[in-house]
């Protein structure tokens, strides 16, 4: 690791004036203690946030305003969660080990770095590790890599499980700019493609904080469900992940989400095949032909094409779980 | 021919080569040191107090120190186990104000004002504490590396209340890996405390 100066702040003014671009803030450490180990982060100055920043989960409005320094833990133990977001705490369960959830704030969580094997092997090229490098992954081990918005700069997937429940709820950013303006950003434009900057996430300015993350109120606290696919039942990062929610009246789907982890270089919203369950009656056919509608058009790269028909059977059976299991039971 | 002179011009650089590398270690070091400290930070040392198992320690220890390096190297508790030092295995779980954390990927600045329990101060004296005891009646464990890791995950486990069922146990246990696949018996000595 490379040596840096370690602070620890008190509040969000106090980071934000002592924010420069070679020192990184540090809420759980476990992705940025891990990267500097493998000499993939190396700030000079790391400044502490973990009690710098909000960590109550409140009622606001009409949602829900989770503070970032929330651990991942919180989210699946807080009741106002369980009742009206539950689907957050069933993508968070998903995802890494209780360890892990206990020391992981939700800000580190959002801009968790990705999981490719070429951003970690510092011997292989990776744009995302260092600009203008080539993509090793491309034409390499494709296996873990994206399915859809790819391109020859970058084909890694965001590795978060909360992220993918998130965009499915329509979530918003808050952050602090360096300027300590507050702004609001939506989870949709939160996280980005890889575009000719695949080294960078997300859009987050730079030296800015998250301070929450808000969920807008919804309807989708009974019929929910978060599948993930995995090489190993548990503690493993997501192959394809699925999270599905549906509102029903009177025997009718009147609102849909569906959302994927494992896909893209961000988390994915599958709005066409969610425009097509609305009016209808939930029933294998319908989650069928909404499967259709996801996997319809995908072009895999050479190495990962088992992801398709992977996801479309992820996407039906996300969908069934949602009206046949008691989803919301914790 | 082509070869002998090939030969005679290699030795001939290589003995200037030589010559300048004889000259140069002096240099060379001082022009690393000049350039380590243009590249990087100095070192920090921080000053830390830290409480472990209700004892209160104050030690100096690098910025870059994890817990675990700390609680290993620098307080002889060397119970906790490095097994990836990645956040991958499980090995090095100790619990900070009660609860379940890799001691691996925790700095050790970020510890002062916490709690920190370890293997080392589960028992009350000669007492086992009663997820060590089931351990042991259950062989929960082969080798033992993983052992440390697993008993404090589990005791956290049975505190959470995950211990429903078999799967739930598994679920609630999969952070904590177990390379000689004592599974079955680290199962059994949850299922056995939590009955208690
Ligand atoms: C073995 C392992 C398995 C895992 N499996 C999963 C999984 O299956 N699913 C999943 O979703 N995740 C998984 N994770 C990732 C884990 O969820 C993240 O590491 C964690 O959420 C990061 O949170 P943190 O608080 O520890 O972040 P840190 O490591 O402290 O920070 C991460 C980044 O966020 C920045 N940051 C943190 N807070 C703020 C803020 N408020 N404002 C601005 N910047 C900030 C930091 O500067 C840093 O760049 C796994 C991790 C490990 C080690
Ligand atoms: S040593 Fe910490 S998880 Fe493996
Ligand atoms: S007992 Fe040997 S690794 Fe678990």
């Amino acid at each position: 690791m490379r040596p840096f100066a370690f602070q620890k702040m008190n509040n969000a003014a106090e980071a934000l004036k002592d924010k420069k671009a070679e020192a990184q803030f540090i809420a759980g450490g476990t992705n940025l203690v891990d990267l500097m180990k493998k000499h993939i982060a190396q700030p000079e100055a790391l400044l502490d946030v973990s009690s710098a920043l909000p960590k109550d989960i409140a009622v606001s409005g009409r949602g829900l305003l989770i503070g970032v320094m929330a651990r991942n833990t919180d989210l699946t133990l807080n009741k106002d969660i369980l009742a009206r977001y539950p689907l957050v705490a069933r993508a968070v369960l998903a995802g890494a080990s209780p360890q892990i959830r206990n020391m992981a704030s939700v800000g580190g969580n959002l801009l968790q770095r990705t999981r490719c094997p070429y951003f970690y092997d510092v011997s292989t090229p990776c744009n995302k590790r260092k600009p203008n490098s080539g993509c090793g992954a491309l034409h390499g081990a494709e296996r873990m890599s994206a399915i859809v918005g790819y391109n020859a700069q970058c084909v890694t997937v965001h590795p978060s499980d909360l992220c993918v429940a998130l965009a499915a709820l329509d979530a918003e950013v808050k952050i602090m700019t360096r300027e300590k303006k507050e702004k609001s950003i939506s989870f949709r434009d939160f996280h980005k493609l890889p575009e000719a900057t695949p080294w960078k996430d997300n859009t987050l300015p730079e030296n800015a904080l998250i301070t929450h993350v808000y969920i807008p109120e919804n309807p989708f606290h009974q019929h929910f469900a978060y599948l993930k696919l995995r090489d190993r039942t548990s503690y493993a990062f997501a192959l394809v992940s699925v999270a599905a929610a549906l509102h029903l009246e009177n025997g009718k789907i009147t609102a849909a989400r569906l959302a994927s982890g494992g896909v893209a270089h961000k988390p994915w919203r599958w709005y066409e095949a969610e425009e097509f369950l609305k009016g209808k009656a939930p029933s294998a056919e319908v989650f069928a032909g909404a499967a259709e509608r996801v996997v319809k058009g995908i072009k895999p790269l050479a190495g990962n094409a088992f992801k398709v028909p992977m996801l479309k059977g992820a996407v039906e059976t996300a969908l069934e779980n949602c009206i046949t299991q008691e989803s919301y039971k914790q | 021919m082509t070869k002998h002179q090939y030969s005679r011009r290699f030795f001939l650089r290589s003995s200037v080569a030589f010559t300048a590398l004889a000259a140069l270690p002096a240099g060379v070091k001082a022009f690393y040191v000049d350039v380590e400290n243009v590249v990087l930070p100095p070192k920090q040392t921080l000053p830390l107090k830290i409480k472990v198992n209700k004892r209160e320690y104050e030690v100096l220890a690098d910025s870059r120190t994890t817990l675990l390096d700390l609680l290993r190297e620098n307080l002889g508790l060397t119970g906790s186990k490095k097994g990836c030092d990645h956040g991958q295995c499980g090995a090095c779980t100790v619990h900070i104000n009660g609860e379940r954390v890799l001691s691996c990927l925790t700095l050790a600045a970020m510890v002062p004002g916490q709690e920190v329990t370890t293997i080392e101060g589960l028992a009350e004296g000669n007492e086992l504490h009663p997820m060590q005891q089931a351990f042991i009646e259950c062989d929960g464990f082969q080798c033992g590396y993983c052992t440390p890791g697993q008993i404090m995950a589990a005791v956290a486990c049975v505190k959470e209340g995950r211990t429903g069922s078999v799967e739930e146990i598994k679920e609630f246990m999969s952070g904590n890996l177990c390379r000689c696949g004592a599974y079955n018996g680290i199962v059994q000595s949850i299922q056995k405390v939590a009955a208690q």
